[in-house]
């Protein structure tokens, strides 16, 4: 399991080896630091829980990295600067964000961007469907995936080992500081990682569905996690039971609405589904219970998820008619199709009388005027409670499609308070030796919502920087 | 694997359909650009992506949904298997197209054949008279072999484009689709990765330009030595000048920097294909594929060694091994992995028209 050769042998039992820094997590914060501090110098391994395969946590999924700059950097065109960044986080997170690490995450993820490429991560134009992103989001060629694997691959040159299948089941401290930590590899017996140092970034608790539904409620049960299963928030909770102050709202978390056929984990990017702005959504009971035309995809996109799971089963569907179909990104699984309103009510699991009966009522608030599928067009209904306030056009033309909505959560926000250093906090002060980065952390910048490729811009950043503090404490 | 085109075609447009809602990829080649303008895959559309493929892999080793992952998505396998079955369904006679590509030891039989056919015509037919290689067979019985051995083996592969331009909707051909056609094959920019840095054949999740640069080599040299036997035709026809050639005549350069540069490619197209994961490309031609980058590689080496060889008595083996190679890859045009060059030109061609479109 062990697979870099130049610094550790198979045979060295762990316990006998001190480490410079042991990292917890094996997605793209924790690759940032072991590569920012193997570069100063360090002793560095990596103890990442999921197998080869499944490496590089949620990563793996992203495709993109929100970065200010002053003006056309790499794939990013025009200019992108500090206050209209931090305006976009404030509207999302309507004000829960912390503004002094906020700013310098923003700040820093323009130096990120020529780091990343120095350190082998290719971008590419923006996506097809995706236009609206070319001037804040640089996006990955291949995806996060081929983000993770060149990052394993410039840290592997640089000698860092790494261990898969490594499940980190306690961080042990001695007062303020960090000794070693407690690994099964590959569900073997618990080893000792000792280290002079630790980076923290495996991820937040949304793989562990017990306390989803804690956190959450019974109706945790029916999400569908987006991302790995691997983050079950084992390091969080240890060091939350060992008293390090956390930040964040466990009920509060990353989660868009995605096709319900979707698997329970790790079904990705693919699962998301863009309909809803053409549809009309109901619940199970064929009633509406939003305005489906509030905001353009894609900053409305993470409120669905929210909402959806909101309503009975945690389960919703979107309704659209032909006139629709083709004004979205394929979806992954083919929609319901029926020529009958009543027919695809049936197909969906529905009441299709009273599916029929909702669509007439929407139909009949449907406004004659000028449909601009790209833009906040204002054809709204009248006198319809919600209302839809744009793209509002009657559901008349067969053939009829239908998608079955649920909550897909991608991560959770609850996380340790860090520094601006990035350093652990405990009520009476920081750790002596212990940093945090990524999705553990993010909770403080995001106290609710989302900003489209900002958890790569705080996983960057606050990776680098507890990569530069850990070399520098063991120097 | 089978020769069910419709079960190949569905596997392929199932992982097409996931590709579709991703779209990670779109940066890396051709293949991706092409597949966001459907939402749903025709057959032909699949045929065309499959020819489009260069198989550099970079998708796969990307991918979030490849295995262990449920999705089981291996796009380049999956274009592969599509691609091969392309060839075969559509090349005429099919018979003699499922014949040769996935036997290996078909194609090295039909070697060792025709070298003893032109043994044979060395020893019981030496004509009388010629010169250099003349000497061994007139140059009148070389041609009534050989332009007809070219010539067939064209008809067969042009009722296959036929077919295949039908079946993928291409267009009458315009200079500008040309134009972009070759300029993309003449730098192989399919299997530069989008970044340059080249694609995933041999070393897994690290780029490398190694099979990029070893496959121009071997086209680069296959066009020389073609160019070297076309230019001494038109000097034995035109010019009143038969062979044979002095070493600084366009023939003897021509040919002698094309076989050193195809010995070289596939050497090294042989090593890197040992390195590669079979599981990504159409397994069952895998033999089929190695024995002919082996009869390439032959046909050049023999031709380098019988030129060394030339006034001394090894000629009368070397010729007709040599010749033997020849026959062997000209016959075989339609009915080996030669094919996918102009399968793959008629795809960029196409591209180029759907780019417009």
């Amino acid at each position: 399991m062990f697979c870099c050769k130049r610094r550790a042998r198979q045979s060295d039992p762990p316990d006998s080896i001190l480490w410079d820094v042991v990292i917890a997590g094996g997605g793209n914060a924790a690759l940032c630091a072991a590569i920012t501090a193997a570069e100063a110098g360090a002793r560095v391994i990596i103890l990442e829980g999921a197998p080869k395969p499944y490496r590089g946590g949620n990563s793996r999924h992203t495709r993109n990295f929100r970065c200010m700059h002053e003006g056309p950097l790499s794939v990013l065109t025009d200019a992108y600067l500090e206050e209209e960044y931090y305006n976009d986080l404030l509207l999302v997170t309507k004000g829960k964000t912390d503004e002094h690490l906020a700013r310098l995450a923003i700040r820093g993820s323009q130096e990120c961007l020529p780091w990343m490429e120095a350190h082998g991560v290719r971008f590419q134009p923006s996506l097809s469907g995706t236009l609206s992103l070319s001037r804040t989001n640089a996006f990955f060629l291949g995806g996060g995936k081929a983000l993770v694997n060149a990052y394993y691959n410039t840290a592997e040159d640089l000698g860092v080992t790494v261990v898969y299948d490594a499940q980190v089941q306690h961080v042990h401290l001695e007062g303020d500081r960090f000794t070693h930590m407690e690994v099964s590899v590959a569900g073997g017996p618990v080893q000792r990682f000792r280290g002079k140092a630790a980076v923290l970034a495996s991820g937040g608790f949304q793989s562990d569905i017990d306390w989803l539904i804690r956190a959450w409620g019974p109706a945790a049960a029916n999400f569908l996690i987006r991302g790995t299963p691997y983050n079950r928030g084992v390091v969080l909770r240890d060091m939350l039971e060992q008293g390090c102050q956390s930040v964040g709202d466990p009920t509060q978390c990353h989660a868009v609405a995605i096709d319900g056929r979707a698997p329970k984990f790790d079904g990705g990017i693919c699962t998301r589904l863009d309909c809803v702005p053409f549809s009309i959504v109901v619940n199970r009971d064929c009633a509406r219970f939003y305005d489906e035309g509030e905001d353009t995809w894609p900053k409305r996109y993470a409120i669905w998820g929210r909402l959806v799971a909101a309503q009975p089963d945690q389960v919703g569907y979107a309704i659209i008619d032909a006139k629709s179909i083709d004004l979205f990104m394929p979806s992954v699984f083919p929609a319901m199709r029926a020529d009958t309103i009543e027919e695809l009510g049936a197909k969906l699991g529905l009441d299709g009388q009273r599916l029929s009966r909702t669509v007439a009522e929407f139909n009949a608030a449907c406004r004659p005027g000028s449909f601009h599928p790209t833009e906040l067009d204002g054809l709204a209904t009248e006198g319809l409670d919600p209302p839809k306030t744009n793209w509002a056009r009657p559901i008349e033309k067969p053939p009829f499609y239908g998608y079955q909505l649920r909550t897909g959560v991608t991560f959770t926000y609850l996380g340790l308070k860090v520094s601006d250093r990035a350093r652990v906090q405990m009520p009476d002060g920081s750790l002596t030796n212990v940093w945090s980065a990524g999705e553990m952390i993010a909770g403080s910048i995001l106290g609710q919502g989302y900003l489209a490729g900002f958890g790569m811009t705080i996983g960057t950043v606050f990776g680098r920087i507890a990569g530069q503090e850990a070399a520098a404490h063991v120097a | 694997m089978s020769h069910d085109t419709n079960a190949l075609l569905q596997e392929a447009r199932r992982q097409l359909e996931i590709c579709n809602a991703c779209r990670y990829c779109e940066g890396f080649c051709s293949v991706f650009p092409e597949m966001t303008r459907h939402k749903l895959f025709a057959d032909g559309d699949i045929s065309h992506m499959a020819n489009l493929c260069h198989n550099c892999r970079g998708c796969y080793y990307s991918c979030q949904y490849s295995p262990p992952h449920e999705f089981q998505l291996n796009l380049p396998a999956a274009l592969a298997e599509v691609r091969q079955d392309s060839w075969e369904t559509l090349v005429w006679p099919q018979p003699l197209a499922r014949a040769f590509h996935e036997r290996g030891v078909k194609i090295m039989a039909l070697l060792v054949a025709a070298t003893m056919a032109m043994l044979w015509l060395v020893i019981n037919l030496r004509s009388e008279g010629g010169t250099g290689f003349y000497a061994y067979m007139a140059h009148n019985l070389m041609v009534a072999i050989f332009l007809p051995a070219f010539l067939l083996p064209l008809v067969s592969v042009a009722v296959g484009l036929r077919r295949y331009w039908r079946l993928t909707g291409g267009k009458a051909v315009v200079l500008a689709d040309l134009k972009g056609a070759f300029a993309s094959a003449a730098r192989m920019k399919n299997l530069a990765g989008g970044h340059g840095e080249g694609c995933n054949f041999e070393r897994e999740d690290r780029y490398s330009n190694a099979r990029r640069f070893a496959h121009q080599a071997v086209m680069y040299g296959f066009l020389l030595c073609f160019a070297s036997t076309s230019v001494a035709t038109l000097m034995h026809y035109l010019l009143a000048m038969p062979a044979p050639y002095p070493l600084f005549s366009p023939p003897k350069l021509l040919g002698l920097s094309g076989g050193v540069l195809m010995v070289l490619g596939t050497g090294e197209m042989i090593r890197l294909k040992l390195k590669s994961d079979p599981d990504l490309g159409s397994r069952r031609v895998w033999g089929g594929e190695m024995a002919f980058i082996l009869l390439l590689g032959l046909t050049a080496a023999t031709g380098l060694v019988l030129y060394a060889a030339s006034g001394t008595a090894a000629v009368g083996l070397l010729l007709p091994l040599h010749l033997g190679t020849v026959l062997t890859l000209f016959l075989l045009m339609p009915f080996s992995k030669m094919v996918h060059g102009f399968f793959r030109l008629s795809a960029l061609i196409i591209d180029e028209q759907k780019k417009r479109a």
